[in-house]
């Protein structure tokens, strides 16, 4: 705080507010100010955020920082400017249409209980495009867009961002004498705060439907809303629950770099496919047989295929071997196709159809494949897991492989496994590893 | 660090925290979900945050409004994600806010194959907002230039004031590839400069239009204003013909001019060749094999990789299409950036070898269709 108390927040430097005479928000932007100088907050460390409407035109005329973004997401920079820096005060002024088209955001920001304080200079009406309705404009009302009465009833802001969970709820008319006291308490609360001014707009609303100053207390019966303080639920602002969530996060330790401790005998791009089904472990098993060709001092790429629904259906992966450089990383003829799964056969039909010769398939003993002119190799690999687990499959397949091919040593298979895999898991597979090696005569 | 195997995705992710990045809002969509998974994790490690918004619309909002409090800011999203940031790209291009945006492309339009690659939003980032005003994109063909790439675009965000493009895709975000990143070559970090000892701050303060004004954070030193109207280069709204046309002005001198810094390309010139292949993202790496296909069959042909889109790098371009008969432009794409190479091929033959089947082009594809073999 300077040392001279500030007196206003307001610049003389931009003439007068630019709102039609008899606007509440002249009322509105004023008490924002007394509110200010009452708090006596150092202007930099004040946002004010405007949307687009009337309102939004008010930034400009503070002495403080001012952001003025897109209609509607007033709130989301609001939030963006606590979330950087959440020793800023952050007052939005928005209109009911900023808070129709930025509904989702209303509801979110409430949620999250971001400190942000949010008034809206409520006046039923869209008054910067000529008069159209809002989400708040009471049934019955006469707008541009609702000629004939409108039909549809007005949102009660108050009640959903209570429902949503802001901290602080308050409903003003801009014609409550203590309303620069009532800005000063929402903006003190340390989360979520919103301020519903209702207030005139002399340009469209309130000619059109005879609404005075006193028909608001009216309106506001009609709709059985209520005035004053409807919510006030203290609870820690996001960013300090965010830093105290986040501490508790144990840091993953990263994994080791591949060193190459084996040799190879890959001469060309060299491509592999295992077709299974969800549950088999298909991505994690290729994962660490490709880590495993790493340390073999080979060149890897892997790509996977399966459902968003993940834990159905079909799991294909596609690792690409090769002593150089890998450019093109589409396999278009496998030199290898392992199948561990009946989905898995289905989902690959076409491309097993479509194998060259020089092609060797291991299959499950006990799934049909489709007409192929590739080396077909039927296996108990289902059986083979069975007896050391279900889940190692397709490692089993996989060392399977390894042995019938000698692309590059067992040994290699195991050392990415007890690197890569929880020791649990790296027991199993480890075993996986030497009953899949000796199903190759 | 040595030898890993990582996705594109997350190559992107380290290179951004390595970058400084402590800020990044983002919404789920495949396939770049997994950056915002590595982000939410990494970022609060690095003293940021990083938040799931809401939708796609909100996330750019907070982006937008921390990159001006003072954050290095990321997001990522694939292309559907893009439409919905659209509205607020353009607000960042004319507020001047430093940050990157990663588009992992997908097969579209719509949802199309959400989980299938494609390169479909390259002119869609181009001309992301109205008016014609220049944006920067890059696009890695890699694992290993998605890293390298990354600190790039912060560099270039943070050096021009504007939103930066990452137009990876899903063949390169989820796929894993052995890399070694320790052995990149990775460029000196830039940051934005900031205003020194003037006594009011202007937020879009130039001398000459090409200048790029410092910033003051929000709840720094000095009192900030951003606005989404037309503005002066105090930010103050304005309706002055002369002063939005300066602005504007300004907006594109600042990129066009920094073209030469901007432009990164590989180019494997070969002498005679009267073919010329331009490609880009995953696509240029059909394009490598192509090439070796060729010149093993003793056709000459010349081959230039575009890591910079946009702003066109006419210059390289141009000098690589002399002597050239025929270019071929192959994309993952009914044909989006072979309209920049048609305007400066003239009197050449361009051919598109274009598939939007959600697989790859392939090196015969460009052999075959492009009638180099």
């Amino acid at each position: 705080m300077s040392r001279n108390p500030h007196t206003s927040y307001m610049t003389g430097e931009r003439g007068a507010l630019p709102f039609c005479p008899g606007c509440g928000h002249h009322i509105i932007v004023k008490s924002l100010d007394k509110a200010l100088v009452k708090l006596q907050k150092d202007p930099k460390e004040v946002v004010i955020v405007t949307d687009i409407g009337c309102i939004g035109l008010a930034d400009i005329y503070f002495t403080t920082n001012a952001f003025h973004g897109l209609h509607g997401r007033s709130i989301t920079y609001g939030c963006g400017l606590k979330l950087a820096r959440p020793d800023l005060t952050v007052i939005v002024l928005q209109g009911d249409g900023g808070c129709g088209i930025g509904g989702t955001h209303l509801l979110n920001v409430a949620r999250r209980n971001i400190g942000i304080t949010l008034i809206v200079g409520n006046n039923f009406n869209y008054g910067m495009t000529g008069g159209q309705h809002s989400v708040t404009t009471p049934t019955g009302g006469i707008t541009s867009t609702t000629p004939w009465g409108n039909v549809e009833g007005p949102m009660d802001l108050c009640g959903t961002a209570a429902a949503a969970g802001a901290s602080w709820v308050y409903r003003a008319t801009a014609f409550d004498k203590d309303l620069p006291d009532i800005i000063a308490r929402a903006i003190e609360q340390p989360g979520f705060s919103m301020l519903d001014v209702w207030e005139l707009c002399v340009a469209y609303y309130s000619p059109r439907n005879q609404v005075k100053k006193n028909d608001l207390m009216r309106l506001l019966d009609r709709h059985h809303l209520k005035t004053g303080l409807l919510a006030n639920t203290p609870r820690p602002e996001y960013s300090a629950q965010y830093r105290a969530a986040v501490e508790k996060r144990k840091q993953v330790t990263p994994k080791p770099p591949i060193t190459e401790k084996f040799s190879h005998s890959v001469t060309k791009q060299t491509g592999i496919v295992i077709a299974g089904a969800a549950g088999q472990k298909i991505k994690s098993t290729a994962t660490v047989f490709a880590q495993a060709a790493m340390f073999s001092g080979l060149e890897v790429t892997q790509k996977d295929d399966y459902p968003i629904t993940v834990m159905t259906g079909h799991s294909i992966a596609e690792i690409i071997l090769s002593p150089e450089t890998i450019d093109y990383t589409a396999i278009e003829s496998p030199d290898y196709f392992i199948v561990i799964s009946q989905e898995g056969a289905s989902r690959a039909r076409k491309r097993i159809e479509s194998l060259e010769e020089a092609c060797t398939v291991l299959v499950d003993r006990d799934i049909s494949l489709p007409e192929t002119r590739a080396k077909v190799e039927r296996l108990p690999f289902a059986q083979t897991s069975k007896e050391i687990g279900r889940l190692s499959i397709a490692t089993v397949a996989l060392a399977c492989l390894l042995r019938h091919s000698g692309v590059f040593p067992m040994e290699a298979l195991k050392e990415a496994i007890s690197t890569f895999q929880k020791s649990a898991i790296a027991e199993m597979n480890c075993k996986a590893v030497e009953a899949g090696a000796r199903l190759v005569p | 660090m040595g030898r890993e195997f990582l996705e594109g995705n997350e190559a992107i992710a380290r290179a951004a925290i390595g970058a400084g990045c402590n800020f990044f809002a983002g919404y789920p969509i495949t396939p770049s979900s997994s950056i915002l998974h590595y982000m939410l994790e990494w970022v609060p490690q690095n003293g940021g945050t990083a938040i799931q918004g809401e939708d796609e619309i909100a996330s750019m909002g907070f982006c937008i409004a921390a990159a001006m409090a003072g954050r290095k800011v990321l997001t990522a999203t694939s292309g559907p994600g893009i439409s919905l940031y659209s509205e607020n790209i353009g607000l960042a291009i004319m507020g001047e806010v430093p940050l990157v945006i990663v588009d992992v492309q997908r097969q579209g339009p719509a949802t199309g194959s959400a989980t299938k690659g494609a390169e479909s939003d390259i002119q869609f980032v181009h001309w992301v907002t109205s008016g014609g005003l220049p944006i920067i994109a890059l696009s890695p063909a890699t694992v290993c230039e998605a890293y390298s790439l990354t600190y790039q675009a912060f560099n270039l965000a943070e050096k021009y004031r504007t939103p930066v493009f990452l137009l990876t895709s899903k063949e390169i975000g989820v796929t894993r590839e052995s890399v070694d990143l320790s052995r990149i070559q990775l460029p000196p970090l830039i940051e934005r400069r900031r205003p020194v000892g003037a006594a009011e701050y202007a937020p879009h303060y130039f001398d000459r239009p090409s200048d790029v004004p410092p910033i003051s954070d929000f709840g720094g030193e000095y009192i900030s204003r951003f606005t989404t109207s037309t503005h002066d280069k105090l930010a103050n709204m304005t309706a002055d013909p002369a002063v939005i046309q300066e602005m504007i002005d300004h907006y594109k001198a600042k990129i066009d001019s920094a073209i030469d810094d901007i432009s990164l390309y590989e180019e494997d010139l070969q002498e005679g060749a009267e073919i010329l292949i331009v490609s880009y993202g995953i696509t240029s790496r059909s394009t490598k094999v192509a090439v070796r296909e060729a010149r093993q069959k003793g056709v000459q042909v010349s081959s230039l990789t575009l890591q910079t889109l946009f702003p066109v790098p006419e210059r390289a371009i141009k000098s690589a299409l002399k002597g050239i008969r025929k270019v071929i432009v192959p994309e993952m794409n009914m044909g989006l950036y072979i309209h920049e190479i048609q305007r400066l091929a003239c009197g050449m033959e361009v051919i598109g070898v274009n598939k939007m089947d959600t697989t790859l082009v392939s090196p015969r594809m460009i052999l075959e269709q492009g009638g180099v073999l």
